[in-house]
């Protein structure tokens, strides 16, 4: 069950000829796959792209009717396979996930593919994690498609672009034998618009009839001396069409402008900060006029040689807009233009910067400077030299760096992994620190205060794979985490077999939360929840005592911080030879809360018995040292000053949003903190006899109450 | 000077920007796809984006919205090209969804005096970094409130959280309403509720949350809620022996330091009984006499609060004494907001070991079990676990009401010996001090503010207090000696591990030699 539900979402993937389609970008575009006959749809979730996957796994129904194929892959590489279907059969198929991170799992498929070449259309959806937002490192999908000569779409970021650009890359694809990938910024998948719907269609070709009349090219496949013969064909056949379709198709764009002798050549996706630029120096005006001539590239990869000619020839200047490093399209304009011996000079990362996002303010910069060099009298004097006095420089603003705090992601309230990662701290506080290994996942906020525990990320379900090397005689060993997203998507293998062959005398914890969660809650394999069109279920101890490990140890409420940390003791303490794993499973309380919560409410107004719990502390008791806080981070978990004259630090308070978990409680116990925390049972509905012993109760404890008050001096 | 260029051509219509600061999981989406529901339902044309990613774990997120109506006789298909980021100084409405996310956006450069409305929910959630610092690390409000005042155009602002509790609603809803009350968008107000009834869930509640934050946006900016105020409690009805006693403290004490009195006074006889309160006078007399009214008798009112925390010290008897009282139980109900009519079972979570075992015992007896260690390490094997302690039955409270009557014999127990022989310590060196470097003597007063927390949280704090007490030693002679020994305890509140403290000591350490 993903985090988010798409009912909704899945009525607006049923409109029809003329019908107008509102919605975010990815789902404008996951419209667009069922417009253009797409026949299979695969992929792997992640930020930007999961609403791709998630709405398409809550359409099964409408997928059913269309005779569309859907897979939850286990990895991009699996992703990135099933693109195979279209290298034979007239079939065209999809796959999406989040880049460079998925292409570079993807890498050796999509190699293979591009090798091969296709028969139907092979469209490689790609989010490009890149600028603010992203979780990931800083790099461009570009160089891939590049190195396997992938054709790459960046088109405008608008809907009826982003739509347009999906049946373009399938005809592309197939006209040119060639997979194609279209690169769709953050903002762009969460761009809200509208574009004009058009009929699903069903795929003219399907896979059944393929399976019914298997086709086999040995010229296809990747062996010598094929391989050789398709890179020839690459260069002499796919190319070639590839730039004749798009030159016919008219794929990328020129608008027109009166300052003729200078132009700006772009990437599709910069368009709109393009023109904002524009727009702020008064050189284009928010309905797509433009006195700068544009030359928008829909498609970044291959370029065309002859329209960059034409477009660069008649002016004496010209800008290159290529956000990310290194500067690939630049150095290629550059290549054209000197074998053409055209002399208009290009600006790009001389005035725009080499590495990072092109924001409002680096665009306009960036332009403004071109401009001025280039065409100085386009501007008026106040737009080439701005003098004004920026409110940032005035004391009072700049006195907030002193006071606005950094509030980077955590765990969410109730979280099952923040008890697993106290219990670290415990162990470290006793044992000392350790080299640990992190990995994927939301259990990489242990990088982040409170816990500040975790060395290294070297990608998915690579944590303990990271850990390999430290397989060396030593009284500390080794810890790395993994998470069940990760586990199922390469770790099994890759960490936990790597480790069993490798005897590798480490400690493993696997966090197992039920579900992909950072990616927003997705089913795996070890997902305990029934899925009617998916296979769950499968223990993940199995599974690792399959590849051969002995040692394992399955906790099944991550809350007991005690044991947690005392079965975290007696792994580092084994003498046993190979990996030492513990499963750690609790459910992610998002998804836990997102399902019992209504239940609960319900029940609970349908008269039932119920009872709720949550935490809360004892301001007198607390003297304000937040030792709690500093095991925990909980967003529920916070502080609150006090009126007693006698505190001065603020003391810990339980907010309303605690949801019971009792991690604080636990945390409190086994740290020996203090006796501060309680917690509270609500019941709900109690039973009269319930009800009648709690009087009694009250009764006896409110006599002596008021007994002992009666006797003090005072009473606050 | 150049001629102005030819912009005749083009329109300088320009989008109306919103920016929307939130924290993960307050609901910001949904404030974002109600205005633009409302926008679209108004014929305008509306883009939003955002870019949840991992930000929609806990952090801080931005989302930004475009809109503007079609121009009038516009051809068909004619649609306005709109930035999906925010363009500093460009952006007309920012709503802050927290205060220092509000901060934040003024930090960016989002907010500017020519064009920003400021919406602003005035209540804080705490950052991590604010929460763990051993001591008080919560941003200043008031330094967003300046920066407010001088960035934005307008500033609407109150606790958002407040009424969404009030209403019984969320903060999307409240922050709707304001949005829609602070009239930075030409729609009536049933247009925003007809986007809020549009979308079919959770209406009625949306719509009180949204009616408040209308209400609200419209009365004069609410500032942030200020610390409570330290107020020395009011007993309702003492005994007549307390009454003279504090009738007596007030006399013989000056003004300044009747406020800090009456609060420590309170404690200490609330900890123990009469005789403590007037062992606490005793002590606090012998501080006045070395006091100066021109300095406005300051190191007797520290001492009047120190001396309390230190003398009140948390031992089992207190925490039992604490737990079992009826204010508590009732403050319990109130704070978790329990109906009338519903029961409540409270679990205290406990870990005795054997040092507070030991230190409840009498003088004698835990010092024999002290002195032999493996003794003291098999009895803590029996005793130090954690014990969870079910308040609310009559078993468990019995137990502890009755460790609490115990409180009687507390004079006798090696606990209490220990804390006499630490504090008579701290108030030597404090009186040693006093007739020649008043103002350092105040600060050694201060210093005991180090001290809290319970086992390796109390060790730690004793170790920190320790350093700095020492460091003062050598400080003393300097004219700066107070004014390095406070910046030294404020070095030390910063982190638990003593970084901060560490780094001072060695400034101090590198102009000492």
């Amino acid at each position: 069950m993903a985090e988010r539900s798409f009912a909704r979402e899945v009525r607006d993937l049923e409109l029809g000829e003329g019908e107008e389609f509102r919605g975010e970008g990815i789902l404008a575009l996951t419209k667009a796959l069922l417009q253009s006959g797409v026949g299979y749809v695969g992929g792997y979730q992640g930020a930007p792209i999961s609403h791709l996957m998630d709405v398409l796994s809550d359409a099964q129904e409408l997928l059913g009717k269309l005779g569309v194929q859907f897979s939850t892959s286990a990895s991009e590489a699996a992703a990135a396979a099933s693109l195979s279907a279209s290298m034979m059969y007239p079939i065209r198929g999809a796959v999406t996930f989040k880049s460079t991170v998925g292409t570079n799992v993807a890498s050796d498929a999509l190699a293979n593919l591009a090798s091969s070449g296709v028969t139907g259309g092979a469209l490689i959806i790609v989010g490009e994690d890149y600028g603010e937002g992203s979780s990931i490192m800083q790099e461009r999908s570009h160089a891939f498609a590049m190195k396997s000569q992938i054709w790459l779409l960046d088109p405008r970021p608008d809907l009826p672009s982003i739509v347009k650009s999906v049946e373009d890359g399938f005809q592309l694809s197939e006209a040119s034998s060639t997979p194609v990938m279209l690169e769709l910024r953050i903002r762009s998948c969460h761009v809200h618009g509208s574009f004009i719907a058009r009929d699903n269609k069903r795929p003219p070709y399907t896979l059944a009839q393929a399976l019914d009349q298997p086709v086999r090219d040995v010229n296809k496949i990747v062996l010598p001396p094929a391989s050789y013969v398709q890179e020839k064909e690459k260069i002499e056949k796919r190319w070639p069409a590839a730039v004749a379709f798009i030159k016919e198709g008219k794929l990328n764009e020129t608008f027109d402008g009166d300052l003729a002798d200078i132009g700006i050549a772009l990437q599709g996706g910069m368009y709109n900060g393009v023109m904002r630029a524009l727009q702020r120096l008064g050189l284009a005006d928010i309905w797509g006029k433009t006195r700068v001539p544009l030359y928008v590239m829909n498609v970044t990869y291959p370029l065309i040689d002859d329209e960059l000619a034409e477009f660069c020839a008649s002016k004496r200047a010209v800008l290159i807009v290529e956000e990310g490093q290194p500067d690939f399209i630049e150095q290629s304009v550059n290549t054209i233009l000197r074998r053409r011996d055209i002399n208009t000079r290009l600006f790009g990362k001389d005035v725009l910067p080499m590495a990072g996002e092109y924001t409002p303010d680096v665009m306009l910069n960036g332009v403004r400077a071109f401009v001025s060099a280039a065409a100085p009298d386009a501007l008026a004097d106040a737009d080439r030299a701005p003098n004004q006095p920026a409110i940032a420089d005035d004391p009072r603003v700049k006195a907030l760096a002193g006071a606005v705090p950094p509030r980077p992601p955590g765990f969410c309230t109730g979280c099952p992994e923040r008890p697993i990662f106290a219990a670290m701290k415990l162990v470290e506080k006793e044992l000392g620190t350790h080299h640990v290994a992190a990995d994927i996942g939301c259990h990489l906020f242990s990088i982040l205060p409170p816990f500040n525990i975790g060395a290294s990320t070297m990608g998915y379900g690579l944590g303990p794979a990271s850990a390999a090397a430290f397989n060396v005689p030593s009284t500390k060993k080794s810890i790395s985490f993994i998470g069940d997203g990760g586990f199922w998507h390469n770790g099994l293998t890759t960490s936990i077999g790597n480790a069993v062959y490798n005897k590798h005398d480490g400690v493993i914890v696997v966090v197992d939360n039920y579900y992909a969660s950072a990616t927003g809650g997705q089913d795996v394999l070890s997902s305990r929840a029934d899925n009617a069109s998916r296979s769950t279920k499968h223990p993940i101890t199995k599974a690792v005592e399959g590849v051969g490990a002995t040692w394992v140890r399955q906790i099944d409420r991550t809350y007991d911080v005690a044991k947690m940390r005392d079965t975290l003791k007696e792994a580092l303490a084994s003498k046993e030879p190979g990996p030492k794993v513990i499963v750690a499973s609790s459910e992610c309380m998002l998804n836990r809360q997102r399902r019992e919560k209504p239940l609960f409410n319900k029940a609970v107004k349908g008269g039932q018995r119920m009872v709720r719990e949550r935490y809360g502390v004892d301001e007198d008791i607390c003297n304000g040292d937040h030792a709690c806080i500093r095991l925990s981070g909980c967003p529920s978990l916070s502080i609150k000053r006090t009126s007693d004259p006698l505190k001065d630090d603020p003391v810990a308070a339980v907010d309303n949003s605690c949801v019971g978990c009792g991690n604080c409680g636990e945390v409190a116990e086994a740290a020996v903190l203090c006796p501060s925390f309680y917690r509270a049972e609500i019941v709900h509905n109690p039973s009269r006899l319930e009800r009648f012993a709690a009087r009694i109760r009250a009764g006896v404890i409110g006599w002596l109450q008021a007994r002992r008050a009666k006797r003090m001096p005072v009473c606050s | 000077m150049n001629a102005e260029p030819a912009r005749a051509a083009l329109d300088t219509t320009r989008p109306l920007a919103i920016a929307v600061m939130a924290m993960g999981g307050q609901g910001g989406g949904v404030l974002v796809d109600w205005i633009v529901a409302l926008c679209e339902a108004q014929g305008w044309v509306a883009q939003s984006t955002s870019v949840p990613g991992v930000a929609q774990r806990t952090g801080a997120t931005v989302y930004y919205i475009e809109v503007l109506p079609l121009p009038a006789g516009a051809p068909e298909g004619l649609r306005p090209v709109l930035s999906l980021m925010p363009v500093p100084g460009e952006v007309d409405i920012v709503i802050g969804a927290e205060f220092m996310e509000a901060g934040r956006a003024i930090q960016r450069g989002l907010v500017t005096p020519d064009r920003t409305t400021l919406i602003a929910s005035t209540h804080r959630a705490y950052a991590v970094i604010e929460k763990q610092a051993p001591g008080d690390g919560i941003g200043d409000s008031n330094t967003v409130v300046a920066a407010a005042e001088a960035a934005a155009k307008r500033l609407v602002a109150f606790d958002m959280a407040a009424a969404a509790e009030d209403s019984g609603s969320a903060i999307s809803a409240v922050m709707f309403g304001a949005l829609a009350g602070a009239g930075a968008l030409p729609f009536a107000r049933e247009a925003f509720e007809a986007a809020i009834r549009e979308t079919g869930i959770g209406v009625e509640a949306s719509l009180r949350g949204f009616a408040l934050g209308y209400e609200r946006a419209k009365a004069p900016v609410a500032p942030p809620a200020a610390a409570p105020a330290k107020i020395a409690p009011v007993i309702a009805s003492p005994g007549e022996g307390y009454a003279a006693l504090l009738a007596r403290a007030r006399a013989a004490f000056p003004a300044e330091a009747h406020d800090m009195l009456a609060a420590g006074l309170q404690r200490v006889v609330d900890f123990q009984d009469l005789a403590y309160g007037e062992e606490y006078l005793a002590l606090l007399g012998g501080i006045l006499r070395l006091d100066n009214a021109a300095k406005g008798h300051a190191l007797t009112t520290a001492a009047a609060k120190y001396l309390a925390v230190a003398m009140a010290y948390d031992d089992v008897f207190r925490v039992a004494d604490l737990k079992t009282r009826a204010s508590r139980f009732a403050r319990v109900r109130d704070e978790i907001g329990v109906p009338e009519g519903e029961i409540v079972h409270t679990t205290e979570f406990m870990h005795p070991r054997m040092d507070e075992v030991a230190g409840s015992l009498p003088a004698a007896l835990g010092r024999f079990i002290e002195r032999r260690p493996a003794l003291f390490r098999a009895l803590d094997r029996v005793v130090n676990r954690g014990r969870r302690v079910k308040t609310t039955t009559l078993r468990w409270f019995l137990v502890l009401y009755v460790m609490a009557g115990m409180k009687r014999f507390r004079r006798g127990t090696l606990r209490h010996q220990n804390e006499v022989a630490h504090r008579d310590a701290w108030l030597a060196r404090v009186m040693d001090a006093a007739p020649r470097d008043y103002d350092l003597a105040v600060e050694l007063v201060n210093n005991r503010r180090l001290m809290k927390g319970y086992s390796d949280t109390h060790a730690r704090g004793l170790s920190k207090f320790d350093r700095v007490m020492t460091a003062a030693a050598t400080l003393e002679g300097r004219p700066d000696a107070a004014e390095w020994v406070r910046r030294l305890r404020e070095a030390a509140l910063k982190d638990e591990d003593g970084i901060a403290l560490d780094g001072a000591l060695k400034t101090v350490d590198s102009f000492l030699h």
